[in-house]
């Protein structure tokens, strides 16, 4: 298929919907994960975002960039529903995860958060011990043998590179962790119930550049298993360890496709002043 | 990726659960409705039954009657005499005077002492009147009531040469001394959020802090002191054992503040133990008790919307 | 260069300067301060008096043994027992729902939802409700209500059982007086909890009741303690609810069946200020009395506002 075919958004392919991601679907041997249909959000009267599309590719890692206040917040936090805790807001279109609609193809919401997990911008443990906080998932969804939480919390543990400097101290609060040690914490504690999706909303925004890269590399080696979506204000950060990379701008994706391309070739040119940052 | 032998949650659980929850949080509007309903209820025979109505009807509690042939009419509360006299006149009067010469004494102190803390003290002096005004506030009205009727009653009473320990003035200023740190915590929350601006605004065109205090503060600080000022009026008149133990609990009527009087709360809780479960006097009792909890009503509802007003006046300024 | 501020100013500006009094500020700050010297002295006074004439009289044998020759001698024991059962029995009644209800209101209602304001203005309202009016609604309702059905229901025989002065009516009469305060307490220790720590439990797949139970109860039982401590202080230093619904001057026996009548300090206090035969041979127990009451009611609300501030403390750090 040819890889420049791409649809422009013009209003009439906005309004007809179709996916402005050609490019990707149109590749062979793609699966997709979770796929997005004229997605509506709405605070109250305020439209957050419209009429996204957008399918994200298994096991990939897919960017969200663009300025604040774009809604690629909002947007990351209907995919697990965290917006149903938010009141007074609505939701119109369509998120399948493997083809099953996250509002009624579940049995309840907590079901479709163990197969979508989230990390959050600012780390957030659990005033508990750092055992405690990994093993929490599996507690609250009915796992209580003591040797598989063991097993569960040194397994994650390892996997988010964390094992080797807590595996002392698993019984000390989880709050005397340094910021680097406890956003991986979390990451640790998202993976504990084993989700196919990752959803992180700028999980390093609040880290230095050593935690930052630790978790960068976290995210190359965990893409090989769970499928990757990434919020970042971060234009390096996207091009280092994304795949493919959606612009948003004003609750609409202008432009989504190839990490490469997107950075080196955009189609837009919204996109290519926000990435030669003319503005944002 | 099932690693997990994961339980499904309960939904029958869940949602028990959170009904129960739900039913709990109605406690205190239950509360409230019940409270408002058994106590009208149990004075509804004045309403309603002729027998009852002999004694104490609307019209008997209110007006002056005639007790005796051909004696002049007269309010008066006896309600164990021979010829039972059920007026309402002097328990409202004594109510009053001693809530006024309460609020007299509580709202030059409280008010005082707000000012102070809010526009002159320093940190310091702060954290000695915040302890004391919680001190006040922490004791029991029972021991406020043990003091007046120990130890104040024979001070007014050497100081004024009176022949009568307890009387409406002692009860009057341990009432007082009770109410002060309600009037006290309303309104130095009410100087302390008056927003910086305003005050900014004010020394910006030259005035000093002491006139910014009294010309600036001060004004918009008053309905909130007001509403100090009314939800501590209806403590006063609702408050019981103070003026049980101080005032002397005669039902005079008159107009010096050296008598005693009785207040509508302490005749119930004088009386109450000793009448017939079902008889007039308790109808007017439990009478006496729904006026006393529509008064209080009101005025709380009054000073919490005054509050609430301001609260959102000034969030929304100073965002 | 002038040589001071005063001098850059042009004549207009320094007669109007000049008129500004420097020292009339002192007049308000004086008298606000008079009153705030007022308040000092008058607590002195009342604690002073209470500390003097009782403390005397505070003996191991005081507080632990019964009164005897009719409260001129002996001790205050079970007027001890009494009240401390009492406000256990309204501790059990009021914290759940207390704390269900602010839970109910932080976690489950929206903010401006009506229910909402109803149920807070409620709330307000219940809080200020009079003493005696709880005590006439603990006669009219628990005592003959709910008693004198329970007696019609369950014992059809000669005399009441619960439709009568007990402890168990009195102590849920004391419980609808102390709600608003637990309810306001664990709302306040509620709202310190920081929405993502909420959220992290509900993506890890909690349902919003397992959060509840896991995460949010146990980081506001420092809330919730100073709640049942305030309630407590409240409660022990409440007379007029108790006075008929189960308050006694003087009883045989210590309450231990949930309709016996008890004894308690503060009603002690007022039968033995008011009606004593002899007020000078009871005067060195009713002063003991007090000061035994005060001291408690110091301590409790001592405690709680220390927790309280530890809390905040937490909160700005956390």
């Amino acid at each position: 298929m040819d890889d420049n075919k791409i649809i422009k958004p013009t209003d009439e392919n906005l309004m007809s919907g179709r996916v402005l991601n050609d490019n990707i679907s149109s590749r062979a041997d793609k699966t997709i994960k979770i796929s997005i249909r004229n997605l509506n959000f709405y605070y109250g009267k305020n439209c957050a975002l419209k009429n996204v599309s957008l399918d994200i590719e298994t096991k990939k890692v897919c960017a969200l960039i663009g300025p604040s206040g774009c809604g690629k917040s909002t947007f990351i936090r209907t995919l697990n529903r965290m917006n149903d805790t938010i009141p007074n807001t609505r939701l119109e279109g369509e998120i399948l995860l493997d083809d099953i609609n996250i509002y009624r193809g579940f049995k309840d919401v907590a079901s479709l958060r163990m197969r979508v997990g989230m990390v959050f911008q600012r780390s957030n443990p659990f005033p508990k011990s750092i055992f405690e906080n990994v093993a929490y998932g599996l507690r609250v969804n009915g796992i209580s043998e003591k040797d598989v939480i063991a097993n569960a919390v040194e397994d994650t543990l390892r996997r988010a590179y964390l094992w080797d400097e807590v595996k002392d101290k698993l019984a000390h609060s989880a709050l005397m962790l340094s910021g680097g040690q406890q956003q991986r914490l979390c990451i640790a504690r998202a993976l504990a119930v084993e989700p196919d999706v990752l959803l992180m909303d700028e999980p390093a925004s609040a880290l230095d550049p050593i935690s930052t890269s630790k978790i960068e590399d976290l995210i190359n080696e965990l893409k090989r298993n769970h499928t990757i979506v990434i919020v970042t204000h971060n234009m390096q950060q996207a091009a280092r360890v994304a795949d493919n990379t959606a612009f948003f701008y004003e609750g609409v994706i202008i432009e989504y496709g190839l990490t490469k391309q997107i950075f080196t070739k955009p189609n837009e040119k919204k996109t290519e002043d926000y990435i030669t940052g003319r503005f944002g | 990726m099932a690693k997990y032998k994961f339980k499904p949650k309960s939904r029958i659980k869940e949602f028990i659960g959170e009904k129960f929850i739900a039913v709990s949080a109605f406690a205190a509007l239950i509360a409230i409705l019940l409270i408002f309903i058994f106590i009208f209820k149990e004075s509804l025979p004045i309403f309603f039954d002729s027998e009852v109505q002999q004694e104490a009807s609307l019209d008997k509690m209110t007006f002056k009657q005639e007790y005796y042939e051909g004696r002049e009419p007269k309010w008066a509360w006896q309600p164990e005499s021979k010829v039972p006299k059920y007026s309402l006149f002097p328990l409202v009067l004594g109510t009053l005077k001693s809530a006024i010469i309460a609020m007299l004494i509580a709202i030059p102190l409280s008010v005082g002492a707000a000012i102070y803390s809010s526009e002159f003290a320093n940190k310091k002096m702060r954290e000695v009147i915040k302890p004391v005004i919680e001190l006040l506030a922490g004791i029991p009205s029972i021991v406020m009531g043990f003091f007046a009727l120990i130890i104040l009653a024979t001070i007014i009473q050497k100081l004024l040469g009176l022949t009568f320990r307890l009387n409406v003035l002692t009860a009057g200023i341990a009432l007082g001394l009770a109410v002060i740190p309600i009037i006290f915590t309303v309104a130095e929350d009410a100087m302390t959020s008056v927003p910086r601006t305003l005050r900014d605004a004010a020394l910006a065109l030259g005035a000093n802090p002491w006139q910014v205090s009294m010309t600036v503060v001060l004004p918009a600080a008053l309905p909130g002191i007001g509403a100090g000022v009314v939800l501590g009026f209806g403590r006063a008149i609702g408050e019981t054992m103070i003026v049980l133990m101080a005032s002397g609990n005669a039902a005079i009527i008159s107009a010096s503040l050296t008598d005693s009087v009785r207040t509508l709360s302490a005749t119930i809780a004088a009386e109450l133990a000793e009448v017939v479960f079902g008889g007039t006097h308790y109808n007017v009792l439990f009478f006496i008790g729904t006026l006393l909890f529509v008064f209080t009503f009101i005025t709380n509802l009054g000073g919490d919307f005054v509050l609430n007003r301001l609260k959102e006046k000034y969030q929304g300024e100073t965002r | 260069m002038p040589a001071s501020p005063y001098s850059a100013l042009n004549r207009r500006q320094r007669l109007t300067a000049s008129f500004k009094p420097k020292s009339a500020g002192n007049i308000p700050r004086g008298l606000t301060f008079a009153a705030v010297l007022v308040i000092i002295i008058m607590l002195a006074l009342i604690l002073g008096n209470v500390i003097w004439g009782g403390a005397t009289t505070i003996t191991w044998d005081f507080l632990s043994s019964p009164p005897e020759d009719g409260m001129e001698a002996g001790g205050i024991f079970p007027a001890i027992f009494g009240t401390v059962a009492l406000v256990i029995l309204m501790v059990i009644a009021v914290l759940p729902v207390g704390v269900l209800t602010a839970i109910y209101l932080h976690e489950y209602t929206n903010s401006d939802s009506m229910i909402t304001k109803i149920i807070r203005q409620a709330i307000n309202n219940l809080a200020g409700v009079p003493s005696i009016v709880f005590g006439l609604f603990g006669l009219g309702f628990f005592i003959n209500f709910v008693g004198g059905n329970l007696d019609k229901i369950f014992y059809s025989s000669a005399g009441p059982v619960w439709g009568q002065p007990a402890i168990i009516w009195a102590s849920l009469t004391l419980s609808l007086l102390t709600l608003p305060v637990v309810i306001i307490s664990t709302e306040e220790a509620l709202r310190t909890i920081p929405r993502e720590i909420k959220d992290g439990s509900l993506a890890l797949g909690a349902s919003k009741l397992q959060t509840i139970r896991k995460i949010i109860l146990p980081q506001a039982m420092p809330g919730i303690l100073t709640g049942a401590i305030l309630a407590v202080s409240r409660g022990a230093g409440e007379v007029a609810p108790i006075m008929f619904t189960g308050a006694a001057y003087y009883l045989p026996y210590l309450p231990l069946k949930l309709n016996d009548q008890f004894m308690e300090l503060g009603y002690h206090i007022y039968v033995m200020a008011t009606q004593s035969p002899d007020i000078e041979k009871t005067k060195p127990i009713l002063y003991g009395t007090v000061l035994v009451l005060l001291l408690l009611t110091f301590v409790l609300n001592f405690t709680a506002v220390i927790i309280r501030s530890k809390m905040r403390r937490s909160r700005a750090h956390g």
